[in-house]
C-alpha cells in the first residue's frame, strides 16, 4: 500500500517536469555526423569514384538490399557498372560502411527519405553518388594500395616498399 | 417554467455528458502525457482539442460490423445498456441547490442500482461476442462487479447514518459545516476504490486487460458500438466523480471562508474536475493488479474496512446521542 502511495506521489511530481518529446517537424533533433542514415557513395579527393566494386558490402548486408556489378576501366581499375540500394529493405545497420575497404560507402545523418511509391525507394548509382569525400577527406584507395594501375607501378604507392626481386641473391 | 426546468436540465446533461466524455478522452490523454513527460495529442486545433473531433469522425465512418458468429441482438444491445444506465445515474446528482432532475428520497439507492445495471452491458457484450477473450473479460467483470458492489453500497452507509437520509440533497445539506471526507475517511477510501472497479478504469480494468485479453469484453466491437462502450466508461468516470463530491466533499458547498465567493455550480464542477484528475493520476501511476489480488483485496481488505467503519460510525453516533 505504501509503495502505491509513493508511486502516486512520484508521478504527481512529474507535473512540473519538462516533456522529453522533441516536436519533430518544427524542432529538428541533433544528429551526430556518425548517425546512420541515408547511404551515399563518395568520391576520392581527385574526384573519382571510390567504389572498387569488391562486393563486400553486398555480401555483408544482412537484408541483401545492395546489388552491384563490377566493370574494369581502361587503366585496369575497377568500378561498379551499376550500384543499387533498395532502401525499402535497408535497416541502416552500417555494416556495409564497416566492410568497405575504400571508404566509398558511407552513412549520413539524414533519414527523411519517405516516398509514396515503394519503387522510388530503390536508389541507383546516380542517386547515391555524391560530389564529395564524405567523412574521410584525404583517403584515396589507389594511392595507398599496392595494386598496379596505368599511372602507378608496383611499389609506388604511399608507404609502400619497392618490390623484392625474389630471384636475386643481393640484399 | 418549473415544469420545464427538469426537461431542459436533462437535455443539458445528455448533451453535456456526451460532449464531456468526448473531451475527457482528449483531456485524459493530455494529462497522462504531462505525467509521463510527453505531450499527448497536441496537433489538431488549440492544444490539440480538435483530436476529439477527429476521433469522432473516424469512429462514425468505421464499418459497423457485427460478427456473424455472435448473438446479434444482444451484441447490438450491449453497448447501449451502459450508456443508458450511466446517463440515468446523472438524474439524481445535485449539481447546485435546486439544479437536479429529480430529488428522490432514495437517490443514493437509485445511483447504486444504475451503476449495477451498467454491469449487464459488459457482461452481455462479453457473452454475445462468442469469443474466448471477450468471454473471459465478461467473466472477470461479473466477478469483479459482484464483489465490489457489496462494499460499495456498504461504504456509503456511514454517510447515510450521519446524514440520516438516502436523499442526495439531504446528504449535501448535512455537509454544510464539515465535509464527510474527514469523518468518513475509511468510507471514502473504500468508495473511491470500489468506484474505480465499478467503472472498470485503469488500475482495475481487468475486464479489458489489453495485455492478457487483447481488449476483453469489447474485442469484437468496433466503430460506434465501441465508442458507446468508451462513452459509457467515461460517463461512469464522471458519475463516480460526481458522487464522490456529493457524498464526501460537500457537493456544491465551497470550502469554508472562501466558499461564498463563487457560485455553488462552480465549486461542484471544480471538485469533480479535481477528482477526475485524481482518477487519471491513478491510471498513470498504478499498475493493474492480478485477478486473484483484486479479489483478495476486495474480500479480505476492503470488506473488513467497510464493516469496521460501519461499526465505528454507529458506535460514535449512538454515543453522541446518549451524551446529548
Amino acid at each position: 500500500m505504501l509503495s502505491e502511495l509513493r508511486t502516486i506521489w512520484e508521478v504527481l511530481k512529474h507535473t512540473f517536469t519538462k516533456a522529453e518529446t522533441v516536436q519533430y517537424p518544427e524542432e529538428m533533433p541533433y544528429l551526430s555526423p556518425r548517425y546512420r542514415g541515408r547511404i551515399v557513395l563518395t568520391r576520392d579527393p581527385d574526384g573519382e569514384e571510390r567504389c572498387v566494386a569488391c562486393n563486400l558490402c553486398a555480401a555483408v548486408c544482412p537484408v541483401d538490399c545492395i546489388a552491384l556489378q563490377k566493370d574494369t576501366r581502361e587503366d585496369g581499375t575497377w568500378y561498379p557498372e551499376f550500384f543499387r540500394i533498395n532502401f525499402s529493405r535497408c535497416i541502416m545497420c552500417g555494416m556495409c560502411e564497416e566492410a568497405c575497404p575504400t571508404y566509398a560507402i558511407q552513412l549520413t545523418p539524414d533519414f527523411e527519405m519517405c516516398e509514396y511509391d515503394r519503387q522510388n525507394m530503390v536508389y541507383e548509382k546516380e542517386h547515391l553518388l555524391i560530389n564529395g569525400v564524405g567523412k574521410y577527406p584525404d583517403y584515396n584507395f589507389y594511392r595507398v594500395s599496392g595494386m598496379q594501375t596505368a599511372t602507378k607501378d608496383k611499389g609506388e604507392a604511399q608507404n609502400e616498399a619497392r618490390p623484392i626481386d625474389t630471384k636475386s641473391l643481393l640484399p | 417554467m418549473s415544469e420545464l426546468m427538469p426537461v431542459l436540465l436533462a437535455l443539458t446533461i445528455l448533451i453535456g455528458g456526451v460532449a464531456g466524455a468526448a473531451i475527457l478522452t482528449w483531456f485524459e490523454r493530455r494529462l497522462l502525457g504531462v505525467w509521463q513527460d510527453r505531450h499527448g495529442p497536441n496537433r489538431l486545433g488549440p492544444l490539440g482539442i480538435g483530436q476529439v473531433l477527429a476521433d469522432m469522425i473516424k469512429l462514425l465512418f468505421k464499418d459497423d460490423w457485427v460478427p456473424p458468429f455472435s448473438d446479434k441482438v444482444v451484441f447490438i444491445f450491449a453497448p447501449t445498456a451502459i450508456v443508458v444506465a450511466m446517463m440515468m445515474g446523472f438524474a439524481v446528482v445535485p449539481f447546485a441547490p435546486g439544479m437536479m432532475i429529480i430529488d428522490v428520497n432514495i437517490g443514493l439507492l437509485f445511483f447504486l442500482g444504475m451503476t449495477s445495471l451498467a454491469v449487464y452491458s459488459v457482461l452481455l457484450g462479453g457473452l454475445a461476442s462468442n469469443n474466448k477473450y471477450a468471454l473471459l473479460g465478461g467473466l472477470r467483470s461479473a466477478a469483479q462487479m459482484v464483489s465490489y458492489e457489496v462494499f460499495m453500497g456498504l461504504s456509503l452507509m456511514g454517510v447515510v447514518m450521519m446524514s440520516g437520509s438516502f436523499s442526495l440533497v439531504d446528504i449535501v445539506e448535512a455537509q454544510t459545516d464539515v465535509w464527510f471526507c474527514f469523518s468518513q475517511i475509511l468510507g471514502l477510501i473504500v468508495f473511491v476504490i470500489a468506484g474505480i472497479a465499478e467503472s472498470h478504469r485503469l488500475p482495475f480494468d481487468l475486464p479489458e486487460a489489453e495485455h492478457e485479453l487483447t481488449a476483453g469484453f469489447h474485442t469484437e466491437y468496433g466503430g460506434m458500438k465501441f465508442a458507446m462502450f468508451m462513452l459509457g466508461e467515461y460517463l461512469g468516470l464522471m458519475l463516480i466523480s460526481c458522487m464522490i463530491v456529493t457524498l464526501f466533499f460537500g457537493g456544491w458547498h465551497g470550502p469554508a471562508l472562501i466558499g461564498h465567493w463563487l457560485p455553488p455550480l462552480f465549486w461542484f464542477g471544480f471538485k469533480v474536475f479535481i477528482i477526475i484528475c485524481f482518477f487519471v493520476l491513478l491510471r498513470a501511476a498504478i499498475p493493474r493488479p492480478r485477478y486473484d489480488q483484486l479479489m483478495s483485496l476486495g474480500w479480505k481488505v476492503m470488506l473488513p474496512i467497510t464493516l469496521i467503519n460501519l461499526v465505528i460510525t454507529g458506535a460514535v453516533l449512538l454515543w453522541m446521542e446518549g451524551a446529548a
